[in-house]
């Protein structure tokens, strides 16, 4: 068990992962107008938290995906594959002219992201609740292995249904897997309707310390926060971290936000626009 | 079988560094000697199977070999899709490895009999289905899963059953049935644990002058091609035999290769578990009694099919 806490990286450029995070949700954007899919807000509530993870925090090579002993970074809530085949290419896994074939006939860039096709992307998620015990079959073959890589799984709030989540908080717990850290997109919505008339989370960052981990609360769209407690893994407390960003669904665009029309709905060409220019990208 | 099994792992994992066990909290004390030779790559993951099945799937996606095991049920279909997914989506070795198939633990009833399992696991793409005879059959099968790189389901029944071979069979390949006595006109061709009761079949219908041919055809899917093709033309009964469901699993894997074969079906005959729980108390050799899967009732439906 791990009880130093991490070394301080170089300083973050908080200004430039900002900005990271507005681009990402300028692509995004820009692939459900173009695909006419689904799951646009749920892509832009979680950009911040990728930009941080690619852009600060994970130990990763785009030019060796494969490498054993990166950091391993789940998208469990798969549902938001947009934002991660936009932050993958981005971040150099493969061409970001591969985005236009979003949802093509014939791509591999597909609703929820693929297994075995796509570089960078270490699980196939959509049905949620599986992200996380895949992520912790790696960090116990890590351990196994006496390897040090990190694994970070983003789940979102709707996902926290899901009874497999928390078979795997009760097993990290008790394995006392410090080397992995959930972030939950906590928007405050699921699919259909609010996550806490639905079936009921909070306090969720309670629930999740109850269940053995180093939980934490935070605003998800502060990056310094962010980045902070996402590189702190482990951090010392033998425990594995939990993150519970607070989040706003549609986050960005002053149209989208806290509208859960746009967990289904895709933008017209004007609002693809209007869109661009709250993010400061024209 | 189970006591082969718990033997057999612990010195695969002796040779093999990448072979980890997770038990749903089962098998007290079976993996002691596991345990004590491989302390870091044993887990007691809990009551918790569909996070054993997505953690075998991460360590799997790692390099590593996870052998998944509880009792039937649970670690089949109350995570079914986790294999599915986690699992076979990802061309992840797990094996997941069930103890107490079929009605071997009748006398705990329904929730813990499993007579549909197959069925569920061979519609899966890239899942090898492998039910072993004997507790020869599972040591060899687990040596054989280890070599290969597909998910693979291991299909046990329970502790102290008869055995067939008198050691791991040399000629053991998956796909590839094993003939455990040659005969003529009739083919009984069992899977899994049935094995025992089917060579009592034989000898019951030897005693009335048939030499029926009895062969452990210890994997559902892939399916042995080869021997059937072969069965098809020489014989002119084959009669599958499984303590499983005739909805879905290897009698109606059978049928339906034969079906899209072409080949003459009315020679085929499936003898298994009718479509219903069976919900009356009582040991195995009672339930198999009681649903006409037992030597001497097996031995009287194929006579009768030769009238």
């Amino acid at each position: 068990m791990a009880m130093t806490e991490q070394a301080p990286n170089s300083a973050p450029d908080l200004d430039a992962l900002r900005r990271i995070a507005a681009e990402l949700r300028g692509q995004v954007v820009k692939m459900s107008h173009q695909a006419k899919a689904a799951h646009l807000a749920s892509c832009l509530s979680c950009c911040d938290t990728l930009a941080a993870a690619y852009w600060h925090v994970l130990n990763i090579d785009p030019d060796n995906p494969k490498d054993p002993e990166r950091d391993r970074f789940i998208l469990s809530k798969g549902h938001a594959a947009a934002a991660l085949y936009a932050t993958l290419a981005k971040r150099g896994y493969f061409d970001e002219a591969q985005l236009d074939t979003f949802c093509k006939d014939g791509g591999i860039l597909a609703e929820h992201p693929p297994a075995n096709l796509l570089a960078g992307v270490e699980a196939a998620t959509g049905s949620l609740g599986h992200g996380l015990p895949i992520g912790l079959g790696m960090a116990v073959a890590g351990r196994i292995n006496d390897q040090n890589f990190r694994v970070y799984g983003l789940l979102s709030d709707g996902e926290c249904n899901e009874g497999s989540n928390w078979e795997a908080a009760m097993f990290a717990a008790g394995q006392k897997l410090d080397n992995v850290c959930v972030i939950i997109d906590y928007n405050k919505w699921q699919a259909t309707g609010r996550s806490n008339e639905t079936l009921m989370l909070a306090p969720l960052r309670d629930k999740w310390a109850a269940a053995g981990w180093d939980a934490h609360e935070i605003d998800g769209h502060d990056m310094e926060a962010l980045v902070k407690l996402m590189w702190n893994v482990p951090n010392g407390s033998g425990k594995p971290v939990a993150i519970i960003a607070n989040t706003v669904k549609g986050k960005g665009v002053s149209f989208m936000e806290d509208d859960n029309n746009w967990h289904y709905r895709a933008p017209t060409a004007e609002e693809v626009e209007a869109a661009h220019k709250e993010l400061g990208l024209i | 079988m189970r006591n082969a099994f718990a033997d057999e792992l612990t010195k695969l994992g002796d040779t093999d560094p990448r072979v980890v066990m997770l038990s749903g909290d089962i098998g007290n004390r079976l993996f002691d000697k596991f345990k004590a030779a491989h302390p870091k790559r044993f887990f007691n993951c809990g009551v918790a199977e569909q996070n054993m099945t997505g953690v075998a799937a991460g360590m799997a996606m790692s390099g590593m070999r996870p052998v998944t095991y509880t009792i039937t049920p649970f670690v089949t279909t109350r995570c079914l899709e986790q294999i599915r997914t986690d699992a076979c989506y990802h061309e992840a070795p797990v094996m997941v490895v069930a103890v107490g198939a079929g009605l071997s633990y009748a006398g705990l009833g329904p929730t813990h009999h499993s007579c549909e399992d197959i069925a569920f696991l061979r519609s899966i793409p890239n899942m090898v289905v492998v039910c072993p005879g004997d507790a020869w059959e599972v040591r060899a099968a687990l040596r054989a899963g280890l070599k290969q790189d597909n998910p693979m389901y291991l299909r046990m029944g329970k502790k102290g059953e008869a055995t067939v071979h008198d050691d791991v069979p040399a000629d053991f390949v998956i796909g590839k049935a094993l003939v455990i006595k040659p005969g003529e006109k009739i083919a009984l061709l069992s899977t899994g644990n049935m094995l025992p009761e089917v060579i009592e079949t034989g000898e019951i219908l030897n005693a009335q002058g048939h030499a029926p041919e009895v062969v452990s055809f210890h994997t559902v899917k892939p399916l042995d091609e080869d021997y059937l093709t072969a069965a098809f033309e020489k014989f002119d009964r084959i009669i599958t035999i499984e303590e499983h469901s005739l909805i879905g699993g290897f009698g109606s894997a059978v049928a339906e290769w034969a079906v899209d074969r072409g080949k003459d079906t009315r020679k085929l005959t499936r003898i298994g578990t009718p479509d219903k729980f069976f919900k009356k108390s009582g040991e195995q050799e009672y339930a198999r009694e009681q649903l006409g899967i037992d030597a001497r009732s097996m031995a009287a439906t194929i006579a009768a099919t030769l009238a």
